[in-house]
């Protein structure tokens, strides 16, 4: 493939996604890309891209789009966030909610959906759902094709037993011949939609916290400000955001606060009433 | 260093798992039969078995419930490995007394997150 039109590539999907390929993962892209090139009738990548960059057909984009940016995921994955969640977020939450007993929250690029049953399923062996609790989780990603499986549910036994134990898989997860298709109770807690996380969370409305995990480090400094100033935007005052592990190593986030002790884990530090969303 | 016994009766098997296992810093130890491992589990109870759920002599079932009834026997974690797809299957194992699963193949990465889950790795 050639340099310039990957770099050219990798510049257009940033402008789309925010999301910065690193150009030099030559083999990646075009492993990627391959499949949608096949679909678009042309033989090799390096072809769908020159098209792609000629013409700039908008349904070849979305799919070359989808095929550039989808990430691997599996359940519970890196659990520690999960845990503190249950044990240190959701108490809190209990407490303050008290009075309305509702909750929401946003999974922010869920993948193909292994994440949000993850929350899920914690949340359902809390007894808050059995108290009467109403809890509503929203399931965003910015590909189609991921969200699409993600409301269906069904996953291959490769899928569930990564970070999935076996008690969850039986108590979760119903077989459907050499597959596992997850419980019709799960599903209902949670609204699923593609949503770019560059565009106007608006529609999301108010939430109590956000899970935006292995999103972030995809994106540039400016990018990244502008996103967790939407994701600060659509918290409560008293919400809170979960990223990754490792992916805001500085003290210093804007619109957040570090909690002490609690790796990946910020709490919103300016009321949702101050900000405006689409300034930039 | 946590012992780890894997019980399969294919030799290759037997091998692949110990290997990654070693990488992983575990001591390893194998048994091709259920007889055998339960005799060699009498001398040195391990922290975790790999048991795989075809076997010849010995059904896993019956070398679960053994094993669960002998001295120290309560203690390890078991694994029990599987080509079926079926919650029976999985159900039954459970009764008898494994602890996880896995599905076969697996690799590396497939077997350290589930030894993660049981908090062996």
């Amino acid at each position: 493939m050639n340099p310039a039109d990957i770099a050219l590539l990798v510049e257009l999907l940033k402008r789309r996604t925010g999301i910065a390929l690193n150009p030099a993962k030559t083999h990646l892209i075009e492993s990627r890309l391959t499949p949608v090139a096949r679909q678009f009738g042309f033989r090799k990548a390096d072809a769908l891209l020159r098209d792609l960059l000629r013409h700039g057909r908008e349904a070849m984009w979305r799919a070359a789009t989808e095929a550039l940016t989808t990430n691997d995921t599996w359940f519970f994955r890196d659990r520690a966030p999960f845990e503190q969640f249950r044990d240190a977020v959701l108490p809190v939450l209990a407490l303050r909610r008290a009075a309305t007993r509702k909750l929401r929250i946003w999974c922010c690029a869920v993948s193909t959906g292994q994440e949000v049953y993850s929350l899920a399923m914690l949340l359902q062996e809390t007894p808050l759902l059995a108290e009467g609790w109403d809890i509503e989780l929203i399931a965003t990603d910015l590909n189609s094709q991921s969200i699409a499986r993600a409301r269906e549910g069904l996953y291959t036994s490769y899928e569930v037993q990564r970070g999935l134990g076996i008690r969850r898989l039986i108590t979760y997860f119903n077989q459907e011949g050499d597959k596992w298709r997850i419980a019709g109770r799960l599903g209902r807690m949670i609204q699923f939609r593609t949503f770019n996380l560059l565009d106007d969370a608006g529609w999301v409305g108010t939430v109590d916290a956000v899970f935006c995990r292995n999103v972030l480090i995809y994106f540039e400094e400016p990018v990244k400000a502008r996103v967790l100033d939407r994701l600060a935007g659509t918290l409560a005052e008293d919400g809170y955001l979960i990223t990754g592990n490792a992916e805001m190593p500085d003290k210093v986030v804007p619109f957040f606060e570090a909690l002490p002790g609690r790796r990946g884990l910020y709490a919103v530090t300016r009321p949702a009433f101050m900000l405006v969303s689409g300034t930039y | 260093m946590k012992h780890c016994m894997i019980v399969d009766d294919s030799r290759v098997i037997r091998r692949v798992a110990s290997r990654i296992l070693e990488d992983l810093s575990f001591e390893t130890s194998e048994a091709e039969s259920g007889q055998m491992a339960l005799e060699a589990c009498r001398h040195r109870m391990p922290d975790v078995i790999l048991l795989d759920s075809h076997m010849p002599s010995m059904s896993y079932l019956e070398f679960l419930r053994t094993l669960r009834r002998q001295a120290n026997g309560a203690h390890p974690v078991v694994v029990f490995c599987t080509t079926e797809n079926d919650v029976g299957h999985i159900n039954d194992a459970l009764g008898a007394g494994a602890n996880e699963y896995i599905m076969k193949p697996f690799d590396r990465e497939s077997l350290q997150s589930k030894l993660a889950e049981i908090g062996m790795a």
